[in-house]
């Protein structure tokens, strides 16, 4: 009986609450437009802010931050208002989709920056679509993501069935590899990545000696990379992120396997250096990141990001940083085309899409009718020494 | 196909001591609280991780204090073992205290809940704490032990290839055999340990014969929660790269190992462990030869709970388990 | 202060005014203020009230029918928040059908199962590959992906093929008990997913980790089911027919059977209850509502992939189960509820309300401690003190009461219409 009568004042209570709160609401969104001159345009970011990706996920989140503080004084004196609300979508799609359809609801976000799985972008994106979100990914790969004739969805980085040709490209060609061993982690990322580069090393002649999966989350690969040792490859490709490559590299070099280890975008990171050690040298990575250390930009997005956030930058936060820079110049556009009114969803839709040329920190960035990036390149990097970021020894564009 | 497989058994065959002897201890903390509650205490691979959180933080500042360098570094991880088992031993008799002593005579599923609600909070609070300090949660340890061993198998038999071992797994398997010698010593041998064992048996008889159950029932969570927390250490100078969800993994597998070995028998989680061990790196490095690239390595864990399942239905007491008749 | 609340408790027209009232004054402020989240927990929560009120069964389902099928609809869809709330409920709605069915093999049937969710994809997957073009890849006939005419259609082959799979779960899973039947289980739902994570070679039957994008929507007389408002309608029949069909085998001879395996195996076997077949009944049972809405989330969602069913998915439902009651159909309602609300919308919300604090200043809280990475720990601490605080679930498990010289002094109309004059309240309690 308590525990109902507790209940029952519970539920009383919280009714006069909500009646008080819709009242104040209601009375504080008049407020909110009324005090700043302007109007509110809130941008959301949704990546993986808990869980085994969250180191990424955050990233993607800082940089997206520092880029919308940095633009926040022009749209004022636009007369708009910018605000960022995060959304964790803690790598699984269905909290994605929920979040997606909360990001719908609320009007005043014109746009997305997200996701980091592409497992979780393709999902979500179906209901941007509905509600005419822009989203730009900084970092799906995926094929899918935007092969699905989607308005709304566009990416700065490079596809799968670009990046892994090129690798097996630089590995045939420049590194002479005959024999290669993949190894792949499993998830949507790697093994796109990795079955693409495959294709295009089996076209180039090469001979794989093998193809296995591995356990996200694990730390101990040496079951597979004993497979590596006794099949003596000439190069090992790894398709996977981070912090499974950089323990994989580790143990490779402790069983003796001494020949280059090759990966993707995901093993770009100052982690792998800290995970690998010494062990990190001879490792090749293509990345879709230019050398961000050499150029002025770069160099000053680093030392900023530090002193903004006590951190030393991933390589995901420039891409946050630069997926940004790409939706604020969208809602611009979209901002001046509309007369400086407050455009509408659409229209930034159809404004992201039309981003032409737009130079950021990391990559120039336009728009095919796909939604993909016509500048993006790969670039390759030469692990020389244990030393974060690697040294630049090549890049493609399309 | 067959030589390729030979070839590699000296290689396989350590490398699976060392996951099997990381499973095996801890295995022994989940059958222990097991035998003594019969509860899966599912935080008990948060506490491992914990474990190993602490061991390399004090291993990153022993390391970094400059007189520390002239001990040697196995007295410095002796000390850090043994720092680290008293504060992971600490902390799972506190977990006992909180979250599992006011639910003892609640039906056997509801501790169940708090041991899942502790796994978050422990995962988040380490997190936190890593990331406050380091602005990163994956953690690399300074790098102890790397020098490599060669064994020569080659000259035993031509058929085998040579293997490597890194000095660091002889000391995670002598540690690790130690542990396990002291600790069944600890139960068979002393008077704790027969309590222990009174306790596992018959909770009431045993509190009728003046044993004080509740400080059994610490000292049991104590010292599984110590032995999960030093493999935690071991765990991290051998692998070198621990982040907060390691934990659940690998509590995974070796709560598998205590089951494979007939659960709340502790000689059975040391043996299911090792055997747990050794199976997935056979699968790992042969399952492509011997189904011809039908099943790749992915398909270990499949074939690890394949064979528990199997061993369950045949052994349902587990292998060493001793099978009990149901009384009515 | 008692002397009141036992007359309400007595009175039957008080509670129907407080209830209408209730009811109204939500709604309505669901109605105007289309952001408040609160207002459309306080109109969902007006069923909880509903249950607690002394009326009878029928009266109660008619009423609940009123609140979801019209009222909650119509006063969400106002605003742009319209389609959010719908994906909630939707969600809700599954969870709870899962819910339901692990409620028949753990509560009812004390089978401990850690693998459930293994039916929840092994539904989502059947109409996953017949809807996207990979059914191509394997089938030697047909044209794929089917129209999605098909959908429902498959909603009963996932149904079928869910329970095919739980009785072949549960036939080697008759030989071990207890602990034993949890691992077995858990390494079951885990192979299950492993399986489909790489079942992309040798032949390509799911896609392997890269998942089944662009999943046919269900269509009916030739409209397309696109948004949650509409597949809310679907979760929310088999949501009933689930129910229904719980409350049914509850009551029955096979639920009693379930009852007497949980309570003691060996007392129940020589009383003549067959073992097997009590104990396949519920696996298949179980499984066959997880299969169900398998298909409804493939359908939703638009895209399957191994990663919606982790290990922890199957232990969230258990403790959704666990939480609200084990065995008790009403609690596992509530407790499916509230963990998908809680989880979805609850903590959301207030992560992006301290998150707009600490940006506008009003709090400073370190970047490690940010409240959006937050959700985990406040998960796990709910975990903990509602464990400790009502460790017998939110509402617990009543078993039917029966009325002794009643039973004696006429066993003939001693049915439970009968019963239901006789003592009102405690019978609606075991509703």
């Amino acid at each position: 009986m308590k525990w109902k009568k507790s209940l029952a004042i519970l539920l009383s209570g919280g009714l006069a609450a909500s009646i008080f709160l819709a009242g104040c609401g209601s009375s504080k969104s008049d407020g909110n437009e009324g005090k700043s001159g302007g109007k509110v345009i809130k941008i959301a970011t949704q990546t993986p802010l808990s869980g085994g990706s969250a180191t990424i996920g955050e990233a993607i989140k800082l940089g997206a931050q520092m880029k919308l503080d940095e633009e926040k004084q022009k749209f004022k004196d636009l007369g708009f208002d910018l605000q960022l609300v995060p959304y964790d979508d803690q790598s699984d799609p269905k909290k994605g989709v929920a979040n997606a359809q909360l990001i719908g609801a609320d009007k005043a976000i014109l746009a997305v920056v997200g996701h980091f799985n592409s497992g979780v972008a393709i999902p979500s994106s179906e209901v941007y679509e509905k509600y005419a979100i822009p989203m730009v990914s900084p970092a799906n790969s995926a094929v899918e993501v935007t092969t699905r004739g989607l308005k709304t969805v566009n990416r700065i980085v490079a596809r799968d069935d670009f990046q892994g040709p090129a690798g097996a490209e630089f590995a045939v060609n420049t590194l002479k590899a005959k024999k290669i061993f993949i190894i792949q982690d499993k998830t949507a990322y790697g093994t796109g990545l990795a079955e693409a580069f495959k294709k295009a090393a089996e076209s180039k002649g090469a001979e794989i000696l093998g193809f296995e999966g591995i356990t996200v989350g694990e730390k101990d690969f040496n079951g597979v990379l004993n497979q590596v040792a006794s099949k003596k490859p000439d190069l090992v490709y790894f398709g996977g992120i981070y912090a499974e490559g950089g323990l994989i590299i580790k143990q490779a070099r402790e069983k003796g396997i001494k020949v280059p280890i090759l990966g993707g975008d995901g093993m770009d990171a100052s982690t792998l250096v800290e995970i690998a050690g010494e062990a990190v040298k001879d490792t090749y990575i293509t990345s879709l990141a230019g050398d961000s250390s050499k150029s002025e930009e770069g160099k000053k997005f680093i030392e900023s990001y530090k002193a903004k956030f006590n951190k030393n930058t991933e390589s995901y936060s420039v891409y946050g940083y630069d997926t940004m820079g790409v939706v604020l110049k969208g809602i611009e556009d979209a901002i001046k085309a509309n007369n400086n009114k407050m455009p509408t969803r659409a229209q930034v839709r159809d404004a992201v899409r039309g981003v032409k040329d737009y130079q950021g920190v990391l990559t120039k960035v336009s728009f095919d009718e796909n939604g993909d990036n016509n500048y993006a390149k790969v670039f390759i990097y030469s692990f020389k020494e244990a030393k974060y970021p690697a040294e630049l020894v090549g890049e493609v564009s399309k | 196909m067959l030589t390729e497989m030979i070839q590699n058994i000296p290689q396989v065959l350590i490398d699976g001591l060392t996951l099997g002897a990381v499973y095996a201890v801890i295995a022994i903390g989940y059958t222990m609280v097991y035998g003594i509650l019969e509860l899966i205490n599912f935080a008990h691979g948060e506490i491992f991780m914990t474990g190993a959180f602490i061991g390399t933080a004090m291993l990153i500042v022993l390391t970094g204090i400059g007189w520390v360098s002239s001990v040697p570094t196995i007295i410095m991880l002796i000390v850090v073992l043994l720092f680290t088992a008293i504060l992971t031993g600490l902390l799972g008799m506190g977990i006992e205290r909180v979250a599992y002593r006011p639910l003892r005579n609640m039906p056997r599923l509801i501790p169940l809940i708090t041991a899942i609600g502790v796994s978050f909070l422990l995962q988040d609070i380490v997190r936190f704490i890593a990331e406050l300090k380091k602005g990163n949660y994956i953690v690399t340890g300074p790098s102890l032990f790397n020098s490599q061993l060669s064994i020569k198998a080659s000259s035993i038999s031509s058929i085998f290839t040579d293997a490597t071992i890194k000095q660091s797994f002889v000391i995670v398997l002598i540690a690790a055999v130690l542990m396990m010698i002291g600790l069944d010593f600890f139960v068979n041998r002393t008077k704790w340990g027969m309590a222990m064992r009174a306790v596992a048996q018959d909770r009431d008889t045993a509190a009728l014969m003046t044993i004080n159950v509740n400080k059994v029932i610490s000292i049991t969570f104590f010292v599984g929660s110590a032995l999960g927390g030093a493999t935690g250490v071991l765990f991290a100078v051998q692998y070198g790269t621990i982040d907060p969800y390691i934990g659940f993994i690998l509590g995974l597998k070796a709560f598998t190992a205590a089951v494979l070995g007939g659960i709340g028998n502790i000689r059975g989680a040391m043996f299911g462990g090792l055997l747990l061990g050794l199976l997935e790196m056979f699968a790992s490095a042969n399952l492509t030869l011997l189904s011809h690239g039908v099943f790749g390595a992915e398909y270990k864990d499949v074939f690890a709970f394949i064979i528990l399942i199997l061993v369950l239905l045949f052994k349902p007491e587990g292998l060493f388990g001793k099978p009990v008749t149901e009384k009515v | 202060m008692k002397a009141l609340w036992q007359n309400y408790r007595k009175n039957k027209l008080a509670q129907g005014i407080f209830l209408l009232l209730y009811i109204g004054i939500t709604s309505l402020s669901l109605y105007l203020a289309q952001k408040s989240v609160t207002a459309f927990l306080l109109l969902l929560a007006s069923l909880l009230l509903l249950y607690f009120t002394s009326f009878k069964n029928v009266t109660k389902w008619l009423i609940a029918g009123v609140v979801l099928v019209i009222l909650l609809p119509f006063t969400a869809s106002n605003g742009d928040g319209y389609q959010s709330y719908m994906e909630v409920a939707t969600l809700v709605g599954i969870y709870i059908s899962m819910a339901l069915g692990l409620n028949v093999v753990v509560g009812m049937a004390g089978l401990l199962d850690l693998g459930f969710i293994a039916f929840f994809a092994v539904g989502a997957y059947s109409y996953g590959i017949f809807a996207t073009a990979q059914a191509n890849h394997f089938m030697p006939f047909g044209h794929y992906p089917l129209s999605g005419e098909s959908f429902w259609i498959f909603i009963l082959i996932g149904c079928f093929v869910a329970a095919l799979f739980g009785i072949l779960l549960g036939i080697p899973v008759l030989r071990v008990k207890g602990d034993y039947l949890a691992i077995v289980t858990l390494g079951f739902g885990e192979i299950i997913r492993i399986i489909f994570n790489n079942l992309d070679r040798p032949v390509n039957i799911t896609n392997g980790a890269m998942g089944l994008p662009s999943v046919t929507p269900p269509s009916l007389f030739g409209i397309d089911f696109l948004y949650p408002s509409q597949f809310y309608y679907i979760v929310l029949i088999i949501l009933v027919f689930t129910i229904f069909t719980v409350r049914r085998f509850e009551h029955s001879k096979i639920g009693r059977s379930w009852k007497a395996v949980r309570e003691n195996e060996i007392a129940a076997q020589a009383m003549g209850v067959p073992l097997v077949k009590t104990k396949l009944m519920a696996f298949a049972i179980g499984a066959s509502f997880s299969g169900m809405m398998g298909v409804v989330f493939a359908a939703k969602q638009a895209f399957v992939d191994p990663t919606s069913f982790t290990l922890l998915e199957s232990i969230t439902i258990l403790v959704m189960v666990i939480l609200g009651g084990m065995g008790s159909v009403p609690g596992v309602i509530l407790g499916a509820a509230v963990m998908t609300i809680l989880n979805l919308q609850v903590l959301t919300e207030i992560t992006n309300w301290l998150n707009q604090l600490s940006t506008s200043g009003a709090i400073s809280i370190p970047d490690a401690l940010s409240p959006s990475k937050m959700q985990r720990m406040i998960f796990g601490l709910l975990l903990i003190l509602f464990a400790l605080y009502r460790p017998q679930g939110l509402l617990p498990a009543k078993n039917r009461k029966y009325d002794q010289k009643l039973l004696q002094k006429g066993s003939k109309e001693a049915n439970g219409d009968s019963l239901r004059e006789q003592s009102p309240i405690e019978n609606a309690q075991e509703v």
